[in-house]
C-alpha cells in the first residue's frame, strides 16, 4: 500500500501538551514540513522560547536549544555567527517577541542577522493562563484586562511586522493566519520562503502567524477561527509587510 | 630574555581570550572595562573572530549562550551594574552546563554607585549570583600577569567542567599597565559532541535547563552538586607570603592584596612578623588551608574594598580557632598600606 500522508521527519512521535484547538501544533508541523521539503533537517538549529512552546525541543527532530524569555534572537545571533552555513531559526510568542524581548528582536533584525523567525501571535499569554499580551487587541478581555484592553490604561497592541519594517536590516516580513485551510497553506508558503531566504543568504526574515488560543480566549475552537478572521485581522491585517527579495 | 609587553588589565584580559582560542566576544560598554571591549573589537576581527557590540548586557550574555551552545569559546565582559543584568544568562549557562568566561571589572555600588574600584561584588560572584542553586568558578587576580594567566586558563576550565568561569577584577586592575609575558595562541581546542551543529549522522542534541518531570530537576541539581564538589577538590588556588615565620596574617585578594603586601613589607621593616594569605580562587575558596594556619595559633586581619564579604568565608574557615579582625573601605575607597598597618598595630 502506498503511504500518502505521514509525520514529517522533522517531528518526533512525542505527544504535545497543547490544548484542544491550539495553533501551535499546526505551526510546529508547518515548520517541520518546510524543513523536510528543503532537506535541511540535519543542518537546522532551532531556538525554543519561554511560553506554551517551551517544550518545542521535545517535538522537533533536530538540534534545539532553550532560551531565556525574550532572548531567542540574541541566542540565535550567537549560534548563527558560529555556524553561518547552518539554518538557525527562533520560534517565539507575542510576550517573548513584543514585550520582554523587544530589544533583542529589534536589534537582531537591525543587524540583518541571516536568521528566520516564526512569530506566533495569539494575542494572549497562554502558558500563564490568559493575561494581556502586547498584541492583545483593544477591547479584548484577558485576566489582567477584565473589562477589555483600554488604550488609555493598557496601551495599544504592538504590530511587530510594521514596527520592524522601518529597519533597513529586515529582508522579508509577512503576516499570515491559521484560521482556514487556504490560510494554513499560505502560512506554509510564507514560512518556506523565510527559510529559503536564509539558505540563499538574503538576510532577516520573520513570519507572524495569527494563531488560535481557544482556552484563553474563552471561545470554542471554531469560534476562535472566526474571531481571528473577524476581529484579529482588523488590527493585524494579513499580507506581505516587506519583501526586499 | 623573556619578551614582555606593557599592557593594561583590560587589554591583557582581551588578549588572553584571543590566545586561549576565544573567537566570539559580545559586550556592551560600561566603565571601567571599556578598553577591553574596544581592544577586542579590532583584535577579534584581526584574527577572524566575531565581535558584536550588543544592544544590552542581557543580549550580550545570551549571544555568549548561543555561541557556547554552538560549541565555540565565547566571552563577555562588563562591570558591576552590567554584571547584575547578565545574571539571568549566567544562571541559564550554569543550568544548561554551558562553558563561558565572564569578566567583571568591579566598580563600587550599590545601584549606579561610582566607577571607582571596589570588591563589592564578592558575594554575587561566589554565591552563584543569579537565581537557582549553582556556583561559578571565580578567580580574583592581583596583577596584570595573573589576570592574563587566569583568563587564559579560565577557558580550559570552563570547557573541562562545562561551567561558567568568572574573573573578578576591579577598576584598578582594569586600568593599571604592567609588563606581561604572553602565552602562545591555542590551536587545538577540545571537541564538544554535545554542542549544536546540526544532527547529521547523530541523534538531535538538545540544550535545556527545564525539567518538569517530578524528581528529574532534583537529579540534575545533584549532578551539578557532584561537579561542584569535584571543582572544590581540584581547583583551589591561593598564595601565602612569609608563611614560615609570620604570627599575624593579612587575608586579602585582588588589587587589595597588592596593597596589603605593601603593608606586610612595611611591617617587616619594623620587625613585625607579618604575612599575607591571598586566595586566588574565590570559589572554590581555600577553606582548609586557612583553617590549617588558624590551628597554628596565628592572628588574622581581613582587608577588603567592601564592608566585609570575603570575611564570611574566612569566618567559615577559621570559626573560633583564631582571632579575626576586619578592615574595609566601601564605596570606592582604597585602603593604603599605612592604614592597614595601623589596624594591625591595634590588634
Amino acid at each position: 500500500m502506498k503511504k500518502v500522508f505521514g509525520r514529517p521527519k522533522s517531528l518526533t512521535a512525542e505527544k504535545t501538551i497543547y490544548c484542544p484547538g491550539c495553533g501551535h501544533g499546526i505551526a510546529h508541523r508547518l515548520v517541520a514540513e518546510v524543513i523536510d521539503e528543503l532537506k535541511i533537517r540535519e543542518k537546522t538549529i532551532g531556538i525554543a522560547p519561554v511560553g506554551c512552546a517551551v517544550l518545542a525541543y521535545d517535538y522537533w527532530n533536530f538540534d534545539v536549544t532553550e532560551a531565556a524569555h525574550g532572548r531567542p534572537p540574541a541566542v540565535a545571533t550567537g549560534i548563527k555567527r558560529v555556524h553561518p552555513n547552518k539554518i538557525v531559526f527562533t520560534y517565539q510568542g507575542d510576550g517573548d517577541i513584543a514585550a520582554i524581548g523587544t530589544a533583542e528582536i529589534v536589534h537582531a533584525a537591525n543587524r540583518g542577522e541571516n536568521i528566520t523567525v516564526v512569530f506566533i501571535n495569539n494575542a494572549v499569554y497562554g502558558m500563564t493562563k490568559g493575561q494581556m499580551a502586547p498584541t492583545t487587541i483593544l477591547g479584548q478581555k484577558t485576566t489582567t484586562t477584565r473589562n477589555g484592553r483600554n488604550q488609555q490604561l493598557d496601551g495599544y497592541p504592538i504590530k511587530v511586522c510594521e514596527l520592524l519594517s522601518s529597519l533597513e536590516g529586515t529582508t522579508y516580513l509577512e503576516r499570515v493566519a491559521l484560521d482556514s485551510v487556504s490560510h494554513i497553506l499560505k502560512s506554509k508558503q510564507a514560512i518556506k520562503k523565510a527559510f529559503r531566504n536564509q539558505l540563499e543568504k538574503k538576510g532577516f526574515s520573520l513570519v507572524e502567524v495569527l494563531s488560535p488560543c481557544p482556552i484563553n480566549w474563552g471561545l470554542s475552537p471554531q469560534e476562535s477561527l472566526k474571531w481571528i478572521k473577524e476581529k484579529m485581522t482588523l488590527t493585524f491585517p494579513l499580507g506581505v509587510v516587506k519583501d526586499k527579495t | 630574555m623573556i619578551k614582555k609587553v606593557l599592557i593594561s588589565g583590560n587589554e591583557a584580559a582581551a588578549e588572553a581570550a584571543i590566545r586561549a582560542g576565544c573567537r566570539y566576544y559580545f559586550g556592551y560598554p560600561i566603565t571601567p572595562q571599556n578598553q577591553l571591549t574596544e581592544y577586542i573589537s579590532w583584535r577579534m576581527r584581526e584574527v577572524g573572530g566575531t565581535f558584536i557590540q550588543a544592544e544590552s548586557e542581557l543580549a550580550a550574555i545570551n549571544m555568549v549562550f548561543g555561541a557556547s551552545a554552538a560549541g565555540a569559546r565565547a566571552m563577555t565582559s562588563s562591570s558591576s551594574p552590567g554584571i547584575s543584568l547578565k545574571q539571568e544568562g549566567i544562571s541559564y549557562l550554569a543550568g544548561c552546563e554551558l562553558p563561558a568566561v565572564i569578566i567583571n571589572m568591579n566598580r563600587a555600588g550599590p545601584g549606579l554607585g561610582d566607577v571607582t574600584p571596589s570588591q563589592s561584588d564578592y558575594f554575587q560572584s561566589t554565591r552563584g549570583g543569579g537565581h537557582g542553586d549553582y556556583r561559578t568558578i571565580t578567580f580574583g587576580p592581583s596583577s596584570i600577569q595573573e589576570l592574563f594567566d587566569l583568563t587564559y586558563l579560565a577557558f580550559d576550565l570552563a570547557d573541562k567542567y562545562r561551567n561558567p568561569v568568572l574573573i573578578l577584577g576591579d577598576g584598578i586592575l582594569a586600568q593599571v599597565m604592567e609588563p606581561v609575558k604572553l602565552k602562545k595562541i591555542k590551536k587545538r581546542l577540545p571537541k564538544k559532541p554535545w554542542a549544536l551543529a546540526g544532527c547529521k549522522g547523530r541523534k538531535p542534541n538538545v540544550i535545556k535547563s527545564l525539567f518538569l518531570t517530578p524528581g528529574v530537576l532534583e537529579t540534575h541539581n545533584w549532578k551539578l552538586a557532584a561537579k561542584y564538589k569535584k571543582i572544590e577538590e581540584r581547583e583551589i588556588r591561593y598564595e601565602t607570603s612569609f608563611g614560615a615565620d609570620s604570627e599575624f596574617f593579612l587575608v586579602a585578594y585582588g588589587s587589595c592584596a597588592r596593597i596589603a603586601m605593601g603593608a606586610v613589607m612595611e611591617g617587616r621593616k619594623e620587625g613585625m612578623k607579618l604575612g599575607l594569605f591571598r586566595p586566588i580562587s574565590l570559589w572554590p575558596f581555600p577553606y582548609r588551608d586557612l583553617t590549617k594556619l588558624a590551628e597554628k595559633g596565628k592572628k588574622f586581619l581581613v582587608v577588603e574594598m567592601n564592608l566585609g564579604q570575603m570575611l564570611d568565608d574566612v569566618k567559615i574557615a577559621i570559626g573560633d580557632k583564631a582571632k579575626i579582625s576586619f578592615y574595609g573601605r566601601p564605596g570606592g575607597g582604597i585602603p593604603t598600606p599605612k592604614e592597614i598597618l595601623k589596624e594591625v598595630k591595634k590588634r
